[in-house]
C-alpha cells in the first residue's frame, strides 16, 4: 500500500508545478484599421500626466510644461495628486460630476476626473524599471481606489460587494494609455 | 536473574508502520491539491520583476504564455545570449505571434474566447524593444487582454 502511494507521490511531485501566476493586469488599446486615418485625439494639456521612462531607469514625469526628473518612491504621490487634485489646481485635471446609481437605489455624485497617465519608454528601457513604474501607478489607481471606498462605503475596495466595486471603478477609472511606439531620441 | 536476562534482549521495539500509507497519502493528496500539471519545457531563463500590486491569473485554462529571457544554459551554445521568444515549445520570433494566437483562439470554446489572457513571463533584463514589437503584434492579433507576469514582493 504504501509502495503504490510514494509511486503516486513520486509522480506528482515530478509532473506538476506549484507556483501561482501573479502579475499586473492590463488592456491593450485595439489597433486602429489601417486603411483609416489616425486621428490624434486632443487631450488638454491639464489632462495628461506625462510619464517618461529613459534607459537607465530615471523617471520623467508631470504634465506638460511641468516636467521633471523625480524618484520612483515620489511616482505614487504624484499620480495620487495628478488623479485626485485635491486643492482644484488649474494645471492639474479637470472633474465633471457625474451621478452614479447605487445599488441600494440612492444616487451618489461623483467628481470623475479626465486625467490620462500617458507611459512611454525607449527602446533600451529595461522591463524591470517599466514594471516598477507600472507598478507604482497601479498603486497610485488603488490607494485612491480605497480612499474613495473607505468614505463612501466605509470598507475597502477589495472587500467591497460586487456592485459597489463596479461603481467605484467607474468613478475612477485606471486610464493609462501607451502611446505607439516611436523613436525617442536621446 | 531471569527477569534482569529478558529485560536486556527486549530493547526496543519496532516502530509500526501500519499507518504509513495513510501518512503517504495525505502528502500525495497535499500535491494533488496544491499544484498544476506542468504543460510546457522552458527554453529560456527568466527572473522575474517583481511588484506589489500583483493579481492572481484566474481559470488557467485561459491563460497562454509568451517566454522572453536568454536561452537556458543547454541552449546556449547553439543560439547565445540574446534574448529570445518562446511560443510553445520552441523559440519563434515575433511575427509567429499571430498565428500562436490565432492558434490558441481556436482552442477555447466561443464563450470563452473573449476573456483569453495572454501572460507575458519576461526577464527583467529585457529591454522594451522587444517588449514593446510583442505588444504591437498582440495588438494585431487582436488579444488584449495582457498580465505582466511578476512576483509578489512587499514593496520598497
Amino acid at each position: 500500500m504504501a509502495d503504490i502511494a510514494f509511486l503516486l507521490l513520486i509522480f506528482f511531485l515530478v509532473a506538476t508545478t506549484m507556483n501561482v501566476d501573479t502579475g499586473l493586469v492590463r488592456m491593450l488599446p485595439p489597433l486602429a484599421p489601417e486603411n483609416q486615418k489616425q486621428e490624434d485625439v486632443k487631450v488638454k494639456e491639464r489632462n495628461l500626466f506625462l510619464v517618461l521612462v529613459s534607459g537607465n531607469g530615471s523617471i520623467m514625469a508631470g504634465t506638460s510644461g511641468n516636467q521633471e526628473v523625480i524618484d520612483l518612491r515620489l511616482l505614487k504621490d504624484r499620480t495620487k495628486e495628478f488623479i485626485l487634485n485635491p486643492m482644484d489646481d488649474e494645471t492639474l485635471p479637470e472633474k465633471t460630476e457625474k451621478e452614479f446609481d447605487l445599488p441600494d437605489g440612492s444616487k451618489w455624485v461623483y467628481p470623475v476626473s479626465e486625467g490620462i497617465v500617458s507611459l512611454q519608454t525607449t527602446r533600451d528601457t529595461n522591463y524591470q524599471d517599466y514594471i516598477k513604474v507600472q507598478n507604482e501607478l497601479t498603486r497610485a489607481f488603488n490607494e485612491v481606489r480605497d480612499e474613495v471606498s473607505m468614505r463612501k462605503f466605509n470598507a475597502k475596495f477589495a472587500e467591497l460587494p460586487e456592485e459597489q466595486r463596479d461603481v467605484v471603478a467607474k468613478a475612477i477609472q485606471v486610464r493609462i494609455s501607451e502611446a505607439e511606439p516611436r523613436v525617442i531620441k536621446k | 536473574m531471569a527477569v534482569m536476562k529478558k529485560k536486556g534482549n527486549k530493547g526496543l521495539p519496532p516502530i509500526s508502520t501500519a499507518s504509513l500509507p495513510d501518512v503517504i497519502f495525505m502528502i500525495l493528496f497535499f500535491f494533488m491539491v496544491s499544484t498544476t500539471m506542468r504543460d510546457q519545457e522552458l527554453l529560456v531563463r527568466y527572473k522575474l520583476p517583481e511588484a506589489t500590486e500583483v493579481q492572481k491569473l484566474e481559470k488557467k485554462s485561459l491563460v497562454s504564455y509568451i517566454h522572453i529571457g536568454q536561452p537556458s544554459l543547454a541552449m546556449q551554445a547553439k543560439f547565445g545570449t540574446a534574448p529570445k521568444v518562446q511560443l510553445n515549445d520552441s523559440y519563434k520570433t515575433t511575427k509567429d505571434i499571430l498565428d500562436f494566437v490565432a492558434a490558441e483562439r481556436d482552442k477555447l470554446n466561443e464563450m470563452d474566447r473573449a476573456s483569453m489572457t495572454i501572460c507575458l513571463k519576461a526577464d527583467g533584463m529585457t529591454k522594451m524593444g522587444i517588449i514593446t514589437d510583442v505588444k504591437q503584434e498582440l495588438r494585431r492579433a487582436n488579444a488584449l487582454k495582457l498580465s505582466y507576469a511578476a512576483s509578489k514582493s512587499m514593496g520598497y
